[in-house]
């Protein structure tokens, strides 16, 4: 065919050109519908929130196409490698890095003394450096890097890099940490001790509640310490041009976090560094925070003036950590013979391993959250962190709010089981209510959590199976809530937490820039679902720029559950404002007022007579010619929630999300072995935009809760991490994973985009105390520690039946309670 | 100190095409691929055979890169989640993840893809017992495994009949 037989394409208004099927969707089959109250600027109805589907960026996924950190090559890059101790604590006497200097193909190693920089994610505990300067505090803290023209000369280069240490006695748990006789991990004037952070809190009158209880129930537990695990390795790539700027590439939750800190510890003006988050390839709270390795990169990468590249190994990610804290729980509550909670007093002992980390914000969630499930009249909260020569504890998937439900869920089941109370009902009656404020001032709106424990105790006849099967099967419920996002940033600000900027384009595309981080929980994809509900058009014809600070504006990251409600807000905002100036224009066409006019399917639309419409491309057109360029920002700031007192800004939050969960066992009463047949989750998401990705997340919350709840350890011996591998750091496979079932429960909150709570964090959090209550309905006895495994199965019944006492009774620190300094 | 031997030739057939390139000989399958052919679809997770992440097709059969040398991979067909397409039709394993959410992150998802196309290109389909024994040395860890054993069996029914009608 020649070139004029072509046929010709109109390049102009092509109002038809629209021909792109919708994206298929379908409606989930587990939603718990409530009747849409459609909100005032979305009068037509929905017509993307709510269907399944796949993410946007699905088919990039499975093709190999996308690139994480890791992939990206640059010409002339060199490849970094970290030296890290060897001791779990030591003092450096002296580095000598010139053998290392001289091997063919180093071309340069960089110690702490070159960047003498404290940091730290939280102001409060600036507490790091890239590299020791003097004092080494866990097996695998950084002391030198090394950048060469290839990865195997640079590892030969850590061998020849020379360390003279001077060991210190090591503290290796809460217990040691707490004594005086040891030496401090960080120098505290104020302290004898490793105590890092200590919270006192108390609402309401306790003493008076306790003394009104007919029953007081004290119990102590044990919340083993776990780790992210994220299949992607941590990854950084960082590029410092010949005009001066630094780019950094890194697999981060928290682009913006390592703008800011990156600027401090390089000493660079924020406007020459350009983060970049590529998708991450899993985080769970394993990459909220700048790493050692990125900021070691940036600085080699400009003294170098080559491209740089650190990829941490598998062992090295054990080493960077941040993961979930080991937390000893003492658990009093008091109770009327009914049931109802008149006080509760907890404390928490958190093993922070050897720096500050978002430390001090876990050990207030350790208490915050605990008012927020249940109603409480009366709390007293006592939290103490300390340091101990680990790798650093921080933030998991639950954030803190983990622990704690494992203990108060379980205890929780031992009241109702001395009451004579059916666990459920029970649990319903003590509910907290929709739109009430909690004893430490939480602000609760929304709260499904009663339909939730219906639905998956209806789905699982739980009451017809509790206490009633056989000896070796047993049925379990636990219930919880999550935050939707930290009411207030790391970093006291006015600002907004979360900006978007949407633009559309005169083809009828829609792009928008977010400064979000995906990390597979489908930012992406609810952004483009907002944007393409508010304007009525496809999500595939939406493109999402995120994470990048020289593009897009800030968004604090993808942690706390924040993104849906905060950044979807801001994308909402940007689009409505879109939405707004495009309405006026058609509406002048129409002849009818702006609210008149509809959006959906790809066209604008007179509400009063559908008939009168044109196509979304032709709409955007008109409103270019009549404003100008359609590009709109948008920005959410949550509603001031914290209460007047110290640690008063943990905890609020603008929504909590709900979840129940039931979980069915079987357990092998000779060997001990638990077979986990089904869980089943009801989770309250305000309003499901998508249920594929919904119920993703809830199942993979369930998975990861699973692993904690049978496998996962952190056990150290003589200083060091004694299984920092796949293998013998057991996750959850195929074989050990059990059915899942997601019941989505919508409650339609009214500050969420299009009615929107999370879902990332909050499954995970019935699913361990719920495990813990059906092996305790199997075998009828409790145990108090996590992981629940077979040894413990077996001891915990011949302590029952009173054969043999092997089972090691769970305690808590001999002080009763932190004294404030 | 060890001196990194010589760069030698290897002759690779990769996704249906031969290649070459010259890398040292103790490189692993993994490094060749994504370094020295730039195909940085498979991924790593642990480089100790522990996660999966890596998996790539020999001779049809799930082999873990990061265990492989390339050297020994030389005679043998090699295919990764780059050829699993046929141009822009995508392998009906890869149609059946994207569709059903079974890649969240999806960097796990290219060594569960490839164990996953040498499952369903044997002929029959796999119970789900069966999928969950073959997608055993692959971890996730985003999913629950739920959806990736959902789009395996839709992706070996959508064979079959498609087996059946041809």
């Amino acid at each position: 065919m020649r070139e004029q037989e072509l046929p010709s394409v109109s390049t102009a208004t092509n109002p038809d050109g629209d021909a792109r099927p919708l994206t298929s969707a379908v409606e989930a089959s587990s939603v718990l519908r409530r009747a849409p109250q459609y909100p005032p600027d979305k009068p037509e109805g929905f017509s993307v929130v709510g269907k399944a589907g796949p993410k946007l960026d699905s088919f990039t996924r499975v093709t190999g196409q996308d690139r994480f950190a890791d992939d990206i090559f640059l010409p002339n890059m060199l490849f970094g490698k970290m030296l890290r101790s060897t001791q779990a604590h030591a003092r450096i006497l002296r580095i000598d890095t010139s053998k290392a200097l001289a091997l063919p193909g180093v071309v340069a190693i960089v110690t702490g003394a070159d960047i003498p920089v404290r940091y730290g994610i939280l102001p409060s505990s600036p507490d790091e450096m890239v590299m020791a300067l003097d004092t080494v505090r866990y097996v695998g803290d950084p002391i030198a890097c090394v950048v060469a023209d290839d990865e195997l000369t640079a590892e030969e280069a850590l061998a020849l890099v020379q360390v003279e240490y001077e060991p210190l006695p090591a503290v290796m748990s809460i217990d040691e940490a707490l004594r005086t006789d040891l030496p401090q991990l960080h120098p505290n004037p104020r302290r004898t001790n490793n105590i890092h952070k200590e919270v006192h809190l108390e609402f309401g009158d306790v003493e008076a509640g306790f003394a009104s209880a007919d029953r007081i129930f004290e119990d102590e537990y044990f919340f083993e310490g776990t780790t992210h695990a994220p299949i992607e390795q941590h990854a950084v790539m960082a590029q410092y041009g010949a005009d001066q700027k630094l780019t950094l590439w890194a697999a981060t939750q928290t682009p913006h976090y390592l703008h800011r800190i990156a600027a401090a510890v390089l000493g660079m003006p924020a406007s020459q560094i350009r983060v970049i988050a590529p998708p991450v390839g899993g985080g769970f709270g394993g990459k909220t925070e700048p790493f050692a390795h990125e900021l070691a990169a940036a600085f080699l990468a400009r003294k170098t003036g080559r491209p740089v590249k650190i990829t941490l190994t598998r062992q090295e990610v054990f080493y960077a950590h941040r993961g979930r804290h080991p937390v000893r729980f003492k658990l009093k509550t008091g109770v009327k013979a009914d049931g109802t909670i008149t006080a509760i007093h907890l404390q928490s002992w958190l093993d922070g391993g050897a720096y500050g980390s978002y430390g001090v914000a876990t050990t207030y969630y350790t208490g915050a959250l605990t008012t927020v499930t249940y109603k409480v009249p009366a709390y007293k909260f006592d939290g103490c962190r300390v340091f101990t020569n680990k790798p650093p504890c921080g933030p998991k998937r639950g954030h803190g709010t983990t622990q704690p439900r494992f203990a108060l869920e379980n205890q929780l089941d031992k009241i109702a089981d001395a009451l004579g109370l059916d666990a459920a009902e029970y649990r319903k009656r003590i509910a907290v209510d929709p739109n009430s404020t909690t004893v430490n001032g939480l602000r609760v709106t929304s709260c499904g959590l009663r339909e939730c424990i219906d639905a998956a105790t209806e789905r699982t006849r739980y009451k017809e199976k509790r206490g009633k099967l056989a000896r070796g099967r047993g049925i379990g419920l636990a219930a919880s809530s999550y935050l939707c996002g930290a009411g207030l940033p790391i970093y006291w600000n006015a600002m907004p937490q979360s900006g978007a900027i949407v633009k559309v384009d005169r083809g009828g595309g829609v792009t928008v820039l977010s400064g979000t981080s995906e990390c597979g929980q489908g930012s992406t994809s609810m952004l483009a679902a907002i944007i393409a509900e508010t304007l009525g058009v496809d999500p595939s014809d939406v493109s999402v720029c995120y994470g990048d600070t020289d593009l897009t504006p800030v968004d604090l990251g993808s942690y706390s559950s924040r993104v849906t409600f905060m950044a979807g807000n801001a994308a909402r905002d940007a689009a409505s404002k879109a939405r707004h100036l495009i309405a006026q224009s058609a509406a002048e066409r129409f002849g009818v007022g702006p609210d008149r006019v509809g959006f959906a399917g790809r066209r604008v639309f007179d509400l009063g007579n559908r008939e009168r419409s044109m196509t979304f491309i032709e709409a955007a057109q008109l409103a270019e010619a009549r404003w100008g360029t359609i590009a709109c920002v948008g920005s959410y700031t949550p509603p001031k929630l914290a209460a007047e007192y110290k640690g008063s800004g943990v905890g609020p939050s603008p929504a909590y999300s709900y979840s129940a969960a039931v979980a069915e066992v079987a357990v092998d009463l000779e060997t001990g072995e638990i077979t986990v047949e089904k869980i089943t989750l009801a989770h309250d998401v305000g309003r499901c935009i998508n249920a594929t990705n919904v119920e993703g997340q809830i199942e993979g919350g369930v998975y990861m809760g699973l692993g904690e709840a049978l496998m996962e350890e952190w056990p150290f011996r003589a200083g060091e991490h004694k299984i920092p591998n796949l293998l013998d750091y057991k996750t959850p496979t195929s074989l050990d994973t059990p059915p899942i079932e997601a019941i989505i429960v919508e409650t339609d909150d009214k500050e969420g985009p299009f009615g929107a709570k999370e879902a990332g964090q909050g499954p995970l959090n019935p699913v361990i105390p719920a495990i813990a209550n059906a092996v305790a309905d199997a075998i009828r006895a409790r145990i108090h520690s996590t992981p629940i495994t077979p040894e413990k199965v077996l001891k915990a019944m011949d302590a029952a039946s009173g054969t043999t006492l092997r089972l090691k009774k769970v305690t808590t620190p001999s002080k009763p309670s932190p004294v404030p300094v | 100190m060890t001196v990194a031997p010589e760069k030698i030739l290897l002759r690779l057939h990769v996704n249906g095409s031969a290649v070459q390139c010259a890398a040292h000989p103790n490189k692993t399958l993994l490094e060749v691929l994504r370094e020295d052919l730039n195909l940085t679809g498979t991924k790593h997770g642990c480089e100790m055979g522990h996660c999966g992440a890596c998996t790539v097709l020999v001779d049809d059969e799930p082999v873990l890169s990061c265990l492989a040398l390339a050297i020994e991979a030389q005679e043998h067909e090699i295919r990764t989640v780059e050829g699993l397409a046929d141009g822009p039709k995508l392998h009906p394993v890869q149609q059946a993840f994207a569709e059903c959410g079974a890649a969240q992150c999806g960097y796990c998802t290219p060594g569960f893809l490839m164990t996953a196309a040498a499952l369903v290109e044997r002929p029959g389909v796999p119970t789900n017992a069966v999928i969950r024994d073959a997608i055993s040395g692959n971890l996730c860890r985003c999913t629950g495994y739920e959806k990736i054993i959902e789009a395996i069996a839709l992706a070996a029914r959508r064979m079959e009949e498609a087996a059946t009608h041809a």
